[in-house]
Protein backbone atom coordinates (compact mmCIF):
# COMPACT_ATOMS: atom_id res chain seq x y z
CA UNK A 1 0.00 0.00 0.00
CA UNK A 2 0.96 3.59 -0.61
CA UNK A 3 2.48 5.59 2.19
CA UNK A 4 -0.52 8.89 1.30
CA UNK A 5 -1.31 10.27 5.34
CA UNK A 6 -4.68 10.89 6.27
CA UNK A 7 -3.17 14.73 6.80
CA UNK A 8 -1.64 14.70 3.05
CA UNK A 9 -4.78 13.91 2.09
CA UNK A 10 -6.82 16.44 3.99
CA UNK A 11 -3.87 19.27 2.62
CA UNK A 12 -4.64 17.95 -0.92
CA UNK A 13 -8.22 18.82 -0.39
CA UNK A 14 -7.93 22.34 1.02
CA UNK A 15 -5.70 23.19 -1.43
CA UNK A 16 -8.32 22.17 -4.49
CA UNK A 17 -11.07 23.72 -1.99
CA UNK A 18 -12.89 20.24 -2.22
CA UNK A 19 -15.05 19.50 1.20
CA UNK A 20 -14.49 15.88 2.33
CA UNK A 21 -16.57 14.07 5.34
CA UNK A 22 -14.38 11.75 6.95
CA UNK A 23 -16.00 8.85 5.19
CA UNK A 24 -15.12 10.49 2.33
CA UNK A 25 -11.11 10.92 3.41
CA UNK A 26 -11.15 6.76 3.76
CA UNK A 27 -12.93 6.06 0.52
CA UNK A 28 -10.83 8.25 -1.76
CA UNK A 29 -7.47 7.91 0.65
CA UNK A 30 -8.04 4.05 -0.35
CA UNK A 31 -8.60 4.82 -3.99
CA UNK A 32 -5.94 7.24 -4.52
CA UNK A 33 -3.66 4.99 -2.83
CA UNK A 34 -4.62 2.11 -5.44
CA UNK A 35 -4.06 4.60 -8.05
CA UNK A 36 -0.11 5.38 -6.51
CA UNK A 37 0.48 1.47 -5.94
CA UNK A 38 -0.28 1.11 -9.48
CA UNK A 39 1.88 4.25 -10.99
CA UNK A 40 4.81 3.04 -8.89
CA UNK A 41 4.40 0.12 -10.39
CA UNK A 42 4.92 1.48 -13.98
CA UNK A 43 7.91 3.41 -12.81
CA UNK A 44 9.30 0.19 -12.03
CA UNK A 45 9.42 -1.18 -15.54
CA UNK A 46 10.60 2.73 -17.13
CA UNK A 47 13.80 2.62 -18.88
CA UNK A 48 15.36 4.65 -21.10
CA UNK A 49 14.55 2.33 -24.16
CA UNK A 50 10.90 3.22 -23.44
CA UNK A 51 9.67 6.52 -25.45
CA UNK A 52 7.30 8.74 -23.49
CA UNK A 53 4.00 8.26 -24.01
CA UNK A 54 1.52 11.77 -23.41
CA UNK A 55 -1.69 10.17 -25.77
CA UNK A 56 -3.25 7.12 -26.04
CA UNK A 57 -4.30 7.75 -29.82
CA UNK A 58 -2.47 8.40 -32.51
CA UNK A 59 -4.37 11.17 -33.65
CA UNK A 60 -3.57 14.50 -34.17
CA UNK A 61 -5.42 18.21 -35.34
CA UNK A 62 -8.44 17.81 -33.69
CA UNK A 63 -9.68 20.96 -33.97
CA UNK A 64 -13.27 22.94 -33.42
CA UNK A 65 -14.56 25.38 -35.74
CA UNK A 66 -14.78 28.69 -33.97
CA UNK A 67 -18.58 29.14 -33.95
CA UNK A 68 -19.97 30.99 -30.62
CA UNK A 69 -22.12 28.14 -28.35
CA UNK A 70 -24.07 28.31 -25.17
CA UNK A 71 -22.51 30.18 -22.14
CA UNK A 72 -24.10 29.68 -19.00
CA UNK A 73 -25.99 32.23 -17.23
CA UNK A 74 -24.68 34.27 -14.54
CA UNK A 75 -26.36 32.37 -11.59
CA UNK A 76 -25.47 29.05 -13.34
CA UNK A 77 -21.95 30.18 -13.03
CA UNK A 78 -22.21 31.72 -9.69
CA UNK A 79 -24.56 28.50 -8.54
CA UNK A 80 -21.85 26.52 -6.97
CA UNK A 81 -19.54 29.21 -5.52
CA UNK A 82 -18.74 29.17 -1.39
CA UNK A 83 -19.25 33.11 -1.58
CA UNK A 84 -19.81 35.46 -4.18
CA UNK A 85 -20.15 39.78 -4.14
CA UNK A 86 -21.17 42.00 -6.90
CA UNK A 87 -21.77 38.91 -9.56
CA UNK A 88 -18.20 37.81 -8.99
CA UNK A 89 -16.26 34.99 -7.15
CA UNK A 90 -15.17 35.84 -3.76
CA UNK A 91 -12.01 34.38 -3.05
CA UNK A 92 -9.82 34.87 0.30
CA UNK A 93 -6.32 37.25 0.58
CA UNK A 94 -3.70 36.11 -1.52
CA UNK A 95 -1.13 37.43 -0.05
CA UNK A 96 -0.23 38.76 3.54
CA UNK A 97 0.58 42.20 4.15
CA UNK A 98 3.93 43.49 2.45
CA UNK B 1 21.23 56.10 -3.18
CA UNK B 2 22.62 58.46 -5.92
CA UNK B 3 20.89 60.18 -8.26
CA UNK B 4 22.17 59.87 -11.35
CA UNK B 5 21.15 60.78 -15.19
CA UNK B 6 20.57 58.49 -18.11
CA UNK B 7 23.49 59.41 -19.46
CA UNK B 8 25.80 58.96 -16.54
CA UNK B 9 24.64 55.55 -16.39
CA UNK B 10 25.28 54.91 -19.97
CA UNK B 11 28.89 55.79 -19.69
CA UNK B 12 29.66 52.96 -17.01
CA UNK B 13 27.08 50.09 -17.91
CA UNK B 14 25.43 48.76 -21.32
CA UNK B 15 21.75 47.29 -21.74
CA UNK B 16 19.90 44.12 -22.12
CA UNK B 17 16.48 43.92 -23.44
CA UNK B 18 13.96 41.19 -23.21
CA UNK B 19 10.50 41.78 -24.17
CA UNK B 20 7.58 39.42 -23.96
CA UNK B 21 4.85 40.48 -25.63
CA UNK B 22 1.17 38.99 -25.08
CA UNK B 23 -1.48 39.15 -28.07
CA UNK B 24 -5.22 38.51 -27.22
CA UNK B 25 -6.52 36.95 -30.38
CA UNK B 26 -9.64 38.30 -32.16
CA UNK B 27 -11.53 34.78 -32.48
CA UNK B 28 -15.12 34.47 -31.87
CA UNK B 29 -15.08 32.43 -29.50
CA UNK B 30 -12.07 31.50 -26.32
CA UNK B 31 -9.72 28.48 -27.15
CA UNK B 32 -10.75 25.89 -25.48
CA UNK B 33 -14.42 26.88 -25.60
CA UNK B 34 -17.55 27.89 -27.58
CA UNK B 35 -17.86 30.50 -25.41
CA UNK B 36 -17.64 34.56 -26.84
CA UNK B 37 -14.54 36.29 -26.71
CA UNK B 38 -16.68 39.92 -26.40
CA UNK B 39 -15.11 42.39 -24.36
CA UNK B 40 -16.99 44.83 -21.94
CA UNK B 41 -19.75 41.99 -20.87
CA UNK B 42 -21.22 41.88 -17.38
CA UNK B 43 -19.47 39.70 -15.40
CA UNK B 44 -19.16 35.90 -15.21
CA UNK B 45 -21.40 35.52 -18.42
CA UNK B 46 -19.41 34.41 -21.16
CA UNK B 47 -17.83 31.57 -19.43
CA UNK B 48 -19.08 27.57 -19.29
CA UNK B 49 -18.09 24.25 -17.23
CA UNK B 50 -15.02 24.36 -19.09
CA UNK B 51 -13.42 27.42 -18.99
CA UNK B 52 -14.26 27.69 -15.35
CA UNK B 53 -12.98 24.28 -14.98
CA UNK B 54 -15.70 22.15 -13.73
CA UNK B 55 -15.46 18.67 -12.72
CA UNK B 56 -15.84 16.59 -15.98
CA UNK B 57 -15.45 19.19 -18.45
CA UNK B 58 -13.37 18.70 -21.24
CA UNK B 59 -11.06 21.42 -23.67
CA UNK B 60 -11.80 21.45 -27.53
CA UNK B 61 -9.07 23.41 -29.19
CA UNK B 62 -10.29 26.75 -31.69
CA UNK B 63 -8.88 26.20 -34.98
CA UNK B 64 -9.18 29.27 -36.09
CA UNK B 65 -6.34 30.28 -33.15
CA UNK B 66 -4.10 27.62 -34.49
CA UNK B 67 -3.75 29.47 -38.05
CA UNK B 68 -4.12 32.89 -35.95
CA UNK B 69 -0.66 31.96 -34.55
CA UNK B 70 1.11 30.21 -37.39
CA UNK B 71 0.22 33.35 -39.48
CA UNK B 72 1.87 35.13 -36.79
CA UNK B 73 4.48 32.98 -36.43
CA UNK B 74 5.01 33.41 -40.67
CA UNK B 75 5.14 37.02 -40.72
CA UNK B 76 7.55 37.19 -38.30
CA UNK B 77 9.91 35.31 -40.17
CA UNK B 78 9.47 31.77 -37.61
CA UNK B 79 9.67 28.05 -38.30
CA UNK B 80 6.87 26.20 -37.83
CA UNK B 81 6.84 23.12 -35.58
CA UNK B 82 5.64 19.89 -37.89
CA UNK B 83 4.52 18.40 -34.10
CA UNK B 84 3.80 20.08 -31.05
CA UNK B 85 1.70 19.51 -27.73
CA UNK B 86 0.07 22.28 -25.46
CA UNK B 87 0.73 21.49 -21.41
CA UNK B 88 -0.32 22.38 -18.08
CA UNK B 89 1.49 25.17 -16.18
CA UNK B 90 0.24 24.84 -12.56
CA UNK B 91 0.36 26.77 -10.04
CA UNK B 92 -2.68 27.84 -7.05
CA UNK B 93 -3.82 31.16 -7.75
CA UNK B 94 -6.91 31.92 -8.50
CA UNK B 95 -6.96 34.01 -11.64
CA UNK B 96 -7.27 30.50 -13.17
CA UNK B 97 -9.98 28.27 -11.80
CA UNK B 98 -8.06 24.73 -13.20
CA UNK B 99 -5.47 26.05 -10.86
CA UNK B 100 -3.45 25.41 -14.11
CA UNK B 101 -2.99 27.02 -17.23
CA UNK B 102 -2.98 25.29 -20.84
CA UNK B 103 -0.41 26.65 -22.23
CA UNK B 104 2.74 25.53 -23.85
CA UNK B 105 6.42 24.27 -22.75
CA UNK B 106 9.23 23.13 -25.03
CA UNK B 107 7.25 22.75 -28.28
CA UNK B 108 5.83 25.97 -29.01
CA UNK B 109 4.29 26.01 -32.13
CA UNK B 110 6.38 28.35 -33.68
CA UNK B 111 10.02 29.39 -32.95
CA UNK B 112 13.51 31.12 -34.36
CA UNK B 113 12.42 34.46 -36.30
CA UNK B 114 12.94 38.16 -36.26
CA UNK B 115 11.45 41.06 -36.78
CA UNK B 116 12.97 44.27 -38.57
CA UNK B 117 12.18 47.27 -36.70
CA UNK B 118 12.85 50.97 -37.69
CA UNK B 119 13.91 52.74 -34.99
CA UNK B 120 14.58 56.59 -35.02
CA UNK B 121 17.81 58.22 -34.72
CA UNK B 122 20.03 61.92 -35.27
CA UNK B 123 20.47 60.75 -39.14
CA UNK B 124 17.00 59.48 -39.40
CA UNK B 125 16.60 55.90 -38.51
CA UNK B 126 18.81 52.79 -38.59
CA UNK B 127 16.95 49.35 -38.96
CA UNK B 128 17.10 46.84 -36.02
CA UNK B 129 16.82 43.11 -36.34
CA UNK B 130 15.11 41.66 -33.43
CA UNK B 131 15.49 38.09 -33.18
CA UNK B 132 12.05 36.01 -31.95
CA UNK B 133 12.96 33.28 -29.80
CA UNK B 134 9.45 31.59 -29.81
CA UNK B 135 5.56 32.26 -30.35
CA UNK B 136 3.19 30.30 -28.19
CA UNK B 137 -0.23 29.90 -27.53
CA UNK B 138 -1.79 29.87 -24.36
CA UNK B 139 -5.48 31.02 -22.62
CA UNK B 140 -5.88 34.00 -20.75
CA UNK B 141 -6.57 34.28 -16.90
CA UNK B 142 -9.23 35.80 -15.23
CA UNK B 143 -9.88 39.20 -14.04
CA UNK B 144 -8.90 39.91 -10.43
CA UNK B 145 -9.93 42.80 -8.48
CA UNK B 146 -8.79 43.59 -5.04
CA UNK B 147 -10.46 44.70 -1.52
CA UNK B 148 -10.07 45.54 1.54
CA UNK B 149 -6.76 46.24 3.31
CA UNK B 150 -5.15 49.11 3.74
CA UNK B 151 -3.39 50.10 0.26
CA UNK B 152 -6.03 48.43 -2.00
CA UNK B 153 -3.54 46.49 -3.46
CA UNK B 154 -3.35 42.58 -3.02
CA UNK B 155 -0.79 42.75 -0.64
CA UNK B 156 -3.21 42.36 2.58
CA UNK B 157 -6.23 43.10 0.73
CA UNK B 158 -8.90 41.57 2.27
CA UNK B 159 -10.58 38.98 -0.49
CA UNK B 160 -10.24 39.47 -3.83
CA UNK B 161 -13.14 39.25 -6.40
CA UNK B 162 -13.00 37.41 -9.62
CA UNK B 163 -14.72 37.59 -13.14
CA UNK B 164 -13.71 34.72 -15.83
CA UNK B 165 -15.37 36.34 -18.75
CA UNK B 166 -11.27 36.92 -19.87
CA UNK B 167 -10.31 33.20 -18.57
CA UNK B 168 -9.70 31.33 -21.98
CA UNK B 169 -9.49 33.81 -24.68
CA UNK B 170 -6.79 32.86 -26.71
CA UNK B 171 -3.14 34.40 -25.95
CA UNK B 172 -0.17 34.33 -28.51
CA UNK B 173 2.73 35.10 -26.52
CA UNK B 174 5.60 36.38 -28.69
CA UNK B 175 9.48 36.67 -26.70
CA UNK B 176 12.53 37.76 -28.04
CA UNK B 177 15.87 36.69 -28.00
CA UNK B 178 18.28 38.35 -26.21
CA UNK B 179 18.64 41.98 -27.57
CA UNK B 180 21.95 43.42 -26.76
CA UNK B 181 23.85 46.26 -28.01
CA UNK B 182 21.44 48.69 -28.24
CA UNK B 183 22.94 50.99 -25.62
CA UNK B 184 21.35 54.50 -25.29
CA UNK B 185 19.27 53.84 -28.26
CA UNK B 186 17.69 50.86 -26.15
CA UNK B 187 14.46 52.29 -24.46
CA UNK B 188 13.67 53.24 -28.62
CA UNK B 189 14.69 50.01 -29.70
CA UNK B 190 11.84 48.59 -27.39
CA UNK B 191 9.31 51.03 -28.26
CA UNK B 192 9.78 50.80 -32.01
CA UNK B 193 9.32 46.78 -31.84
CA UNK B 194 6.56 46.72 -29.93
CA UNK B 195 4.69 49.63 -32.35
CA UNK B 196 5.78 47.17 -35.69
CA UNK B 197 4.82 44.49 -33.80
CA UNK B 198 1.27 45.89 -32.84
CA UNK B 199 1.12 46.86 -36.89
CA UNK B 200 2.46 44.01 -37.97
CA UNK B 201 -0.28 41.99 -36.16
CA UNK B 202 -3.23 44.51 -36.59
CA UNK B 203 -2.47 43.97 -40.59
CA UNK B 204 -2.69 40.44 -40.47
CA UNK B 205 -5.98 41.23 -38.82
CA UNK B 206 -5.64 38.13 -35.93
CA UNK B 207 -6.43 40.72 -32.97
CA UNK B 208 -7.75 44.21 -31.88
CA UNK B 209 -3.83 45.25 -30.37
CA UNK B 210 -5.05 47.96 -28.20
CA UNK B 211 -3.38 48.64 -25.19
CA UNK B 212 -5.40 50.53 -23.37
CA UNK B 213 -7.61 47.46 -23.42
CA UNK B 214 -5.28 44.94 -22.72
CA UNK B 215 -5.33 43.18 -26.14
CA UNK B 216 -1.65 43.83 -26.45
CA UNK B 217 0.51 43.66 -23.18
CA UNK B 218 4.37 43.72 -23.02
CA UNK B 219 6.43 42.91 -20.37
CA UNK B 220 9.89 44.34 -19.99
CA UNK B 221 13.25 42.22 -18.90
CA UNK B 222 15.77 44.06 -18.63
CA UNK B 223 19.55 44.13 -17.07
CA UNK B 224 22.46 46.14 -16.94
CA UNK B 225 26.46 45.08 -17.27
CA UNK B 226 29.42 47.16 -17.13
CA UNK B 227 30.20 48.38 -20.30
CA UNK B 228 32.80 45.43 -21.72
CA UNK B 229 31.87 42.84 -19.69
CA UNK B 230 30.79 39.25 -21.25
CA UNK B 231 28.47 37.96 -18.37
CA UNK B 232 24.89 39.55 -17.79
CA UNK B 233 23.77 41.31 -15.49
CA UNK B 234 20.80 40.24 -12.97
CA UNK B 235 17.61 41.20 -14.73
CA UNK B 236 13.93 42.38 -13.71
CA UNK B 237 10.88 41.77 -15.34
CA UNK B 238 8.66 44.78 -15.77
CA UNK B 239 4.87 44.07 -16.08
CA UNK B 240 1.62 46.48 -16.33
CA UNK B 241 3.58 47.86 -19.08
CA UNK B 242 0.57 49.28 -21.15
CA UNK B 243 1.15 51.68 -24.03
CA UNK B 244 3.78 52.48 -26.42
CA UNK B 245 5.21 55.69 -24.83
CA UNK B 246 5.32 53.80 -21.11
CA UNK B 247 7.52 50.77 -22.73
CA UNK B 248 10.02 53.51 -23.65
CA UNK B 249 9.47 55.18 -19.94
CA UNK B 250 9.57 51.84 -18.07
CA UNK B 251 13.25 50.65 -19.95
CA UNK B 252 14.87 54.03 -19.22
CA UNK B 253 13.50 54.68 -15.92
CA UNK B 254 14.50 50.87 -14.88
CA UNK B 255 18.32 50.97 -16.54
CA UNK B 256 18.28 54.65 -14.45
CA UNK B 257 17.73 52.40 -11.35
CA UNK B 258 19.42 49.74 -11.81
CA UNK B 259 22.54 51.89 -12.70
CA UNK B 260 22.11 53.30 -9.08
CA UNK B 261 21.74 50.12 -7.50
CA UNK B 262 24.97 48.65 -8.93
CA UNK B 263 26.78 52.44 -8.13
CA UNK B 264 26.01 51.99 -4.99
CA UNK B 265 27.87 48.66 -4.07
CA UNK B 266 24.64 46.68 -4.12
CA UNK B 267 22.85 44.30 -6.00
CA UNK B 268 20.39 44.33 -8.34
CA UNK B 269 17.09 41.89 -6.98
CA UNK B 270 15.89 39.35 -9.56
CA UNK B 271 12.49 40.35 -9.21
CA UNK B 272 9.32 41.13 -10.94
CA UNK B 273 8.30 45.09 -11.32
CA UNK B 274 5.44 46.81 -11.75
CA UNK B 275 5.17 50.20 -13.85
CA UNK B 276 3.42 53.26 -12.45
CA UNK B 277 1.86 55.44 -15.22
CA UNK B 278 1.72 58.37 -13.33
CA UNK B 279 5.17 58.91 -13.08
CA UNK B 280 6.99 56.43 -14.99
CA UNK B 281 8.77 54.33 -12.37
CA UNK B 282 8.78 51.11 -11.60
CA UNK B 283 8.20 49.53 -7.95
CA UNK B 284 8.37 45.88 -6.74
CA UNK B 285 5.45 43.37 -7.50
CA UNK B 286 5.30 40.55 -5.39
CA UNK B 287 7.51 40.12 -2.72
CA UNK B 288 7.42 36.26 -2.32
CA UNK B 289 8.18 35.64 -6.11
CA UNK B 290 9.35 32.21 -5.10
CA UNK B 291 11.42 30.10 -7.43
CA UNK B 292 8.64 29.54 -9.78
CA UNK B 293 8.06 25.62 -9.93
CA UNK B 294 4.88 25.20 -12.48
CA UNK B 295 5.56 21.16 -12.85
CA UNK B 296 4.88 21.37 -16.60
CA UNK B 297 4.03 18.52 -18.44
CA UNK B 298 1.70 17.38 -21.51
CA UNK B 299 -1.92 18.06 -21.76
CA UNK B 300 -3.49 14.89 -21.79
CA UNK B 301 -6.83 16.04 -23.36
CA UNK B 302 -5.59 17.60 -26.02
CA UNK B 303 -3.93 15.93 -28.82
CA UNK B 304 -0.60 16.85 -30.79
CA UNK B 305 -0.89 19.98 -33.16
CA UNK B 306 0.54 18.50 -35.95
CA UNK B 307 0.29 21.41 -39.05
CA UNK B 308 0.40 19.92 -42.71
CA UNK B 309 2.74 21.33 -44.77
CA UNK B 310 0.51 22.26 -47.09
CA UNK B 311 -1.64 24.59 -45.65
CA UNK B 312 1.29 25.93 -44.10
CA UNK B 313 2.48 26.93 -47.34
CA UNK B 314 -1.30 28.00 -48.09
CA UNK B 315 -1.08 30.59 -45.12
CA UNK B 316 2.19 31.76 -46.36
CA UNK B 317 1.04 32.86 -49.85
CA UNK B 318 -1.89 34.56 -48.24
CA UNK B 319 -0.56 36.70 -45.98
CA UNK B 320 -0.75 40.65 -46.50
CA UNK B 321 2.10 42.60 -47.64
CA UNK B 322 4.86 43.03 -44.52
CA UNK B 323 4.93 46.43 -42.95
CA UNK B 324 8.15 47.13 -43.91
CA UNK B 325 7.46 46.80 -47.58
CA UNK B 326 4.23 48.84 -46.64
CA UNK B 327 6.22 51.72 -45.09
CA UNK B 328 8.64 51.52 -48.51
CA UNK B 329 5.81 51.52 -50.77
CA UNK B 330 4.00 54.39 -48.88
CA UNK B 331 7.00 56.37 -48.66
CA UNK B 332 7.82 56.42 -52.44
CA UNK B 333 4.15 56.92 -53.24
CA UNK B 334 3.62 60.03 -50.93
CA UNK B 335 7.06 61.08 -52.05
CA UNK B 336 8.73 62.22 -48.66
CA UNK B 337 11.85 61.92 -46.69
CA UNK B 338 12.94 59.67 -44.24
CA UNK B 339 12.77 62.12 -41.55
CA UNK B 340 8.61 62.67 -42.25
CA UNK B 341 7.87 58.95 -42.66
CA UNK B 342 9.46 58.55 -39.23
CA UNK B 343 7.28 60.73 -37.73
CA UNK B 344 4.10 59.15 -39.29
CA UNK B 345 5.33 55.77 -37.97
CA UNK B 346 6.10 57.01 -34.90
CA UNK B 347 3.16 58.28 -34.07
CA UNK B 348 1.21 55.43 -34.96
CA UNK B 349 -0.58 56.92 -37.45
CA UNK B 350 0.46 55.31 -40.61
CA UNK B 351 -2.91 53.00 -41.48
CA UNK B 352 -4.88 56.13 -40.68
CA UNK B 353 -2.87 58.59 -42.64
CA UNK B 354 -3.21 55.56 -45.78
CA UNK B 355 -7.03 55.33 -45.13
CA UNK B 356 -7.18 59.17 -44.83
CA UNK B 357 -5.88 59.42 -48.45
CA UNK B 358 -7.02 56.12 -49.59
CA UNK B 359 -10.48 58.30 -48.89
CA UNK B 360 -9.79 61.44 -50.97
CA UNK B 361 -7.69 63.73 -49.11
CA UNK B 362 -4.25 65.22 -50.34
CA UNK B 363 -1.47 63.02 -48.78
CA UNK B 364 0.38 66.42 -47.29
CA UNK B 365 -3.02 67.27 -45.78
CA UNK B 366 -3.47 63.69 -44.09
CA UNK B 367 -0.21 63.71 -42.83
CA UNK B 368 -0.50 67.24 -41.65
CA UNK B 369 -3.57 66.68 -39.83
CA UNK B 370 -3.04 63.30 -37.72
CA UNK B 371 0.63 64.55 -36.95
CA UNK B 372 -0.65 68.06 -36.09
CA UNK B 373 -4.30 69.11 -34.44
CA UNK B 374 -5.13 65.34 -34.10
CA UNK B 375 -1.72 63.93 -31.99
CA UNK B 376 -2.04 66.97 -30.21
CA UNK B 377 -5.64 66.09 -28.93
CA UNK B 378 -4.61 62.56 -28.44
CA UNK B 379 -1.70 63.94 -26.26
CA UNK B 380 -4.09 66.41 -24.44
CA UNK B 381 -7.05 63.02 -24.17
CA UNK B 382 -3.94 60.71 -22.96
CA UNK B 383 -5.09 58.58 -25.72
CA UNK B 384 -3.71 56.55 -28.64
CA UNK B 385 -4.20 58.12 -32.25
CA UNK B 386 -6.30 55.42 -33.49
CA UNK B 387 -8.54 55.59 -30.74
CA UNK B 388 -9.52 58.98 -31.46
CA UNK B 389 -13.45 58.93 -31.82
CA UNK B 390 -12.93 60.21 -35.22
CA UNK B 391 -12.48 58.19 -38.86
CA UNK B 392 -9.48 58.43 -41.62
CA UNK B 393 -13.21 59.14 -44.18
CA UNK B 394 -14.16 62.00 -41.51
CA UNK B 395 -10.63 63.93 -41.66
CA UNK B 396 -11.02 63.70 -45.81
CA UNK B 397 -14.84 64.96 -45.13
CA UNK B 398 -13.03 67.88 -43.35
CA UNK B 399 -10.32 68.86 -45.90
CA UNK B 400 -12.58 68.85 -48.51
CA UNK B 401 -14.75 70.84 -46.66
CA UNK B 402 -11.50 72.97 -46.72
CA UNK B 403 -11.15 72.58 -50.46
CA UNK B 404 -14.04 73.69 -51.44
CA UNK B 405 -13.88 76.65 -49.33
CA UNK B 406 -16.80 75.78 -46.74
CA UNK B 407 -14.33 76.11 -44.04
CA UNK B 408 -10.90 77.75 -43.47
CA UNK B 409 -8.29 76.28 -40.94
CA UNK B 410 -9.39 77.39 -38.02
CA UNK B 411 -13.15 76.45 -38.35
CA UNK B 412 -11.87 72.95 -39.65
CA UNK B 413 -10.25 72.56 -35.92
CA UNK B 414 -13.74 73.64 -34.44
CA UNK B 415 -15.33 71.25 -36.65
CA UNK B 416 -12.74 68.61 -35.82
CA UNK B 417 -13.01 68.82 -31.82
CA UNK B 418 -16.72 68.87 -32.11
CA UNK B 419 -16.35 65.52 -34.25
CA UNK B 420 -14.20 63.74 -31.09
CA UNK B 421 -16.83 65.40 -28.77
CA UNK B 422 -19.06 63.51 -30.45
CA UNK B 423 -21.30 66.30 -32.00
CA UNK B 424 -22.13 64.05 -35.33
CA UNK B 425 -20.65 64.47 -38.59
CA UNK B 426 -18.35 67.16 -40.25
CA UNK B 427 -21.01 67.89 -42.44
CA UNK B 428 -23.57 68.04 -39.57
CA UNK B 429 -21.62 70.36 -37.19
CA UNK B 430 -20.99 72.58 -40.14
CA UNK B 431 -24.60 72.58 -40.70
CA UNK B 432 -26.01 72.68 -36.95
CA UNK B 433 -23.64 75.43 -36.12
CA UNK B 434 -23.30 76.70 -38.79
CA UNK B 435 -19.58 77.36 -39.39
CA UNK B 436 -18.91 77.94 -43.06
CA UNK B 437 -16.82 80.44 -44.00
CA UNK B 438 -19.15 83.34 -44.56
CA UNK B 439 -18.98 83.56 -48.65
CA UNK B 440 -22.03 85.34 -49.14
CA UNK B 441 -20.57 88.94 -50.13
CA UNK B 442 -23.40 91.23 -49.15
CA UNK B 443 -22.86 89.86 -45.70
CA UNK B 444 -19.53 91.08 -45.68
CA UNK B 445 -19.75 94.20 -47.51
CA UNK B 446 -22.04 94.68 -44.69
CA UNK B 447 -19.62 94.23 -42.54
CA UNK B 448 -16.77 95.85 -44.19
CA UNK B 449 -19.35 99.13 -44.35
CA UNK B 450 -18.71 99.25 -40.30
CA UNK B 451 -15.33 99.00 -40.29
CA UNK B 452 -14.83 101.71 -42.98
CA UNK B 453 -16.89 104.00 -41.04
CA UNK B 454 -15.85 102.96 -37.55
CA UNK B 455 -12.18 104.16 -38.61
CA UNK B 456 -11.85 106.72 -40.90
CA UNK B 457 -8.41 107.74 -40.03
CA UNK B 458 -7.21 104.48 -41.49
CA UNK B 459 -8.85 104.34 -44.52
CA UNK B 460 -7.67 107.52 -45.18
CA UNK B 461 -4.35 106.07 -44.76
CA UNK B 462 -5.13 103.52 -47.38
CA UNK B 463 -6.41 105.78 -49.35
CA UNK B 464 -3.48 107.57 -49.90
CA UNK B 465 -1.36 103.87 -50.29
CA UNK B 466 -0.31 103.12 -47.15
CA UNK B 467 -1.53 99.51 -47.64
CA UNK B 468 -0.11 97.99 -44.97
CA UNK B 469 -2.49 100.04 -42.54
CA UNK B 470 -5.69 97.67 -43.95
CA UNK B 471 -4.70 95.08 -41.17
CA UNK B 472 -6.81 96.92 -38.55
CA UNK B 473 -9.62 96.94 -40.56
CA UNK B 474 -9.58 93.52 -42.24
CA UNK B 475 -9.18 92.57 -37.98
CA UNK B 476 -12.40 94.38 -37.41
CA UNK B 477 -14.38 92.35 -40.05
CA UNK B 478 -13.06 89.22 -38.91
CA UNK B 479 -14.03 89.75 -36.09
CA UNK B 480 -17.32 91.15 -36.61
CA UNK B 481 -17.60 87.66 -38.56
CA UNK B 482 -16.34 85.22 -35.87
CA UNK B 483 -13.55 84.37 -37.92
CA UNK B 484 -15.74 82.78 -40.43
CA UNK B 485 -14.82 84.88 -43.25
CA UNK B 486 -11.42 84.35 -45.17
CA UNK B 487 -9.72 87.24 -44.60
CA UNK B 488 -8.05 87.33 -48.41
CA UNK B 489 -11.79 87.66 -49.28
CA UNK B 490 -11.74 90.51 -46.93
CA UNK B 491 -8.87 92.20 -47.95
CA UNK B 492 -9.74 91.99 -51.51
CA UNK B 493 -13.77 93.52 -50.95
CA UNK B 494 -12.41 96.60 -48.76
CA UNK B 495 -9.99 97.61 -51.78
CA UNK B 496 -12.43 97.46 -54.38
CA UNK B 497 -14.67 99.35 -51.79
CA UNK B 498 -11.93 102.07 -51.09
CA UNK B 499 -11.02 101.93 -55.08
CA UNK B 500 -7.61 101.25 -54.40
CA UNK B 501 -5.52 98.58 -56.11
CA UNK B 502 -2.72 96.31 -54.85
ZN1 LIG C 1 -16.30 28.69 -21.72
Amino acid sequence: MSNLSRAELENLAKLARINLTDEELTIFGSQLGLILDSVAKVQEVVNDSIVPMSHALPMTNVFRPDVVGQSLSNSEALAAAPSTQDHRFKVPRILDEE
Amino acid sequence: MTNLSFDDALTRFEPTLGLEVHVELNTATKVFCACPTSFGSEPNTNVCPVCLGLPGSLPTLNEKAVESIIRIGLALNCQIAPWSRMARKNYFYPDMPKDFQISQYDEPICFDGYLDVLVPDQDGSTTVRIGIERVHLEEDTGKLTHAGGSTGRIHGADYSLVDYNRAGIPLVEIVTKVIDGTKHAAPLVAKAYVSALRDLVRNLGVSDVRMEEGSLRCDANLSLKPIGSETLGTRTETKNVNSLRSVERAVRSEMVRQAAVLDSGQKVRQETRHFQESDGSTSPGRSKEQAEEYRYFPEPDLLPIAPDAAWVAKLKSELPEAPAAKRERLQAAWGISDFEMISVINSGGIDLVEKTIAAGCDQAAARKWWMGELSRIANELDQELESLSISPKQVAEVESLIQSGTLNDKLARVVIAAVINGEGSPAEIVANQNLAVVSDDTALLAAIDVAITQSPDVVAKIKEGKLQAAGAVIGAVMKATKGQADAAKVRQLLFERLGVSE
